[in-house]
């Protein structure tokens, strides 16, 4: 601005202060900001640091060898362990296998290498939808198709509930991985003169294996804490059970009943079984993400 | 293989119909006034939900106004302003915080959480805001509000990362345009960033809304488990879910058992339409962000 007259040069003077004084304003708004969203970050963070210092601080003093050996002792008996439902969950995960991984591998399959434009569309959305899905609603399910006409709480039911939850993860991750499996290696394969399922199986789902691996554990670490599908089905056991056709005990399960109970004993014990349960999730999900990175590194084309 | 994959939509289906027909005799009986009612009393046989959906929906909508401001911003701030170091540690705590069972946060805030609510924030809201009735009445430490801070933080870690994912599709020549008309970087990040993500960033919270919702065991540790329908927040509240996992094992007569498995098919299509909505808001944005990716 050059202003000739006085007049003229008071006015620019005046829009200058006023931007000024504006550019300042905006410019503390924005500092403002950073502090802000920092500010949120931090608040994110504070209830997982606060989780971890409760289970390692109530926690830690009640994990020994009788809490991985021995059955849970009754009110007012000091010690006993949970050894049943460690057990007991690591035998619930593995019916949860059988059934959740064999669907959950066939329908990422077919979405990636089989389906039809829309028809791919439908199930991918329901696949969705599953997962969001309550996962008490699956007990519920679970309840009405194994625990009434069996006309007990039962180990198979309890699985089946957990199986049918890691479907949706099993899948959506098998179909990822296998997209990122190149096509020429198909058409190499196809070339060779090898029928489509043998191409799949040893081309296709070989190379992308840790991706497949990968998808399973994530779905086996969320399902290994659930507990509401498991309240009414595998239902929980102070005892080891006989079959998979009588109730079962569970570790979450064993930590709900303990943290509501009214006894300090068994609080500790909860805070115990929290730890080893964490432990379990966490280290399944840290190996899942190593593989993950490694599959990349695999599969990211080579230039 | 097609067998296979129609597999999920069978039992998607399946659950839906053996919901609706175990919870029969039920939505035959009470008719449509089993959602208006407000009393529950298995001993007459008298079965109205009403209170458990206000405790579904109040503890989820408090639960999202604390969770969408604190998870939005560090959205924001992750995708905008963290240097790399600090987007990597964060973010696989953020996947850690997403990966705590359930059970676990219910023991933490049994232990950890009330006591603090007891002692520390609602004497502090009932001192400076006790004249809302939302602060008013006796202060336990369990109860609605207590239940919503439990959702917030459990629902936190979705709202980040999906916000995240969509902040981040945000075309970068958007930005650059808004920095080259001189905006500061919260300018650029408040005005073309939410504006441009808005439908993405309302589904990400959407679906946390549906998580929220058909949360069961943290929240059934500490809200208190109380048939009513109160104005306070420091009241005692249920949930959908939370009756289902108190009384499921207890209800030994058979229209005691429809009347709550009805319970969890109003879960189901509550949680289902959601997701539906959810997900249509979330792949809107992702068609619209493609063109524009490919010219830039």
């Amino acid at each position: 601005m050059v202003g000739t007259t006085q007049q003229q040069a008071g006015h620019a003077d005046g829009i200058a202060l006023a931007f000024r004084r504006t550019r300042s304003r905006r410019l503390w708004v924005d500092r403002l900001a950073v502090y802000g969203l920092s500010l949120c970050a931090v608040l994110v963070l504070l209830p997982l640091f606060s989780i971890l210092y409760g289970l390692m601080h109530e926690g830690l003093s009640a994990v020994n060898v009788d809490f991985f050996t021995k059955l849970p002792k009754p009110v007012g008996e000091p010690g006993g362990g949970m050894a049943n439902a460690i057990a007991g969950t690591l035998v619930l995960l593995g019916i949860a296998l059988a059934v959740g991984v064999p669907i959950g591998l066939g329908t990422g399959i077919y979405l990636s290498e089989f389906a039809e434009r829309r028809l791919a569309w439908v199930i991918r959305f329901v696949v969705d939808v599953m997962n969001g899905i309550p996962s008490i609603v699956y007990g519920i399910f679970a309840y009405t198709l194994f625990v009434v006409p069996m006309k007990s709480f039962s180990a198979l039911s309890g699985g089946a509930a957990l199986g049918i939850m890691m479907i949706p993860i099993v899948t959506r991750t098998t179909e990822e991985f296998l997209r990122l499996v190149p096509n020429t290696l198909r058409e190499a394969g196809l070339a060779l003169g090898a029928p489509r399922w043998r191409v799949i199986t040893d081309v296709v789902l070989s190379t992308a294996m840790g991706g497949i691996v990968t998808g399973i554990m994530v779905a086996l670490a969320r399902v290994a804490g659930e507990t509401a599908p498991l309240l009414f089905t595998a239902f929980g056991n102070r005892f080891w059970h006989e079959n998979l056709t009588q109730p079962i005990a569970a570790l979450p399960l064993q930590i709900f009943a303990y943290a509501i109970s009214p006894f300090d004993d068994w609080h500790r014990q909860a805070w115990a079984g929290a730890l080893v349960l964490i432990a379990m999730v966490f280290v399944v999900n840290m190996l899942a993400s190593y593989f993950v990175a490694r599959q990349s590194r695999i599969l990211s084309p080579k230039k | 293989m097609t067998g296979l994959a129609f597999f999920v939509v069978f039992i998607v289906v399946g659950i839906f119909l053996q919901l609706t027909v175990t919870a029969w005799p039920s939505i035959v009986r009470y008719g449509a006034g089993f959602l208006g009612g407000t009393t529950w009393d298995p001993v007459f046989h008298v079965y109205g939900a009403l209170p458990f959906i206000f405790g579904t929906v109040v503890s989820a909508f408090v639960a999202l106004l604390i969770a969408i401001p604190i998870g939005l911003g560090t959205a924001i701030y992750l995708a905008e302003y963290a240097p790399w170091w600090i987007r990597r540690v964060v973010s696989v705590f953020v996947d850690l915080l997403a990966a705590i069972p359930s059970v676990i946060y219910g023991l933490w805030a049994i232990f950890v959480l009330v006591p603090i609510m007891r002692t520390t924030v609602q004497p502090f809201l009932q001192k400076y805001f006790g004249f809302l009735p939302l602060f008013q009445g006796p202060n336990y430490g369990i109860g609605m509000l207590s239940a919503s801070v439990v959702l917030a933080i459990m629902i936190v870690p979705f709202i980040v990362s999906v916000s995240r994912e969509v902040i981040m599709a945000v075309p970068q020549v958007y930005k650059e345009a808004a920095y080259a008309m001189g905006s500061t970087r919260w300018e650029a990040v408040s005005s073309i960033i939410l504006s441009y993500g808005k439908s993405g960033i309302i589904g990400a919270i959407i679906l946390a809304l549906g998580r929220a919702m058909g949360e069961t065991m943290a929240v059934t540790m500490i809200i208190g488990n109380n048939v009513t329908i109160s104005s306070s927040l420091f009241s005692p509240g249920y949930t959908l879910a939370s009756v289902i996992a108190n009384e499921f094992a207890e209800a030994t007569d058979a229209i005691y058992l429809a009347a709550l498995i009805e319970i969890g098919l109003v879960l189901l299509l509550v949680s289902v339409i959601v997701n539906v909505v959810a997900r249509m808001l979330i792949w809107s944005v992702q068609r619209n962000s493609k063109p524009v990716t490919r010219t830039a």
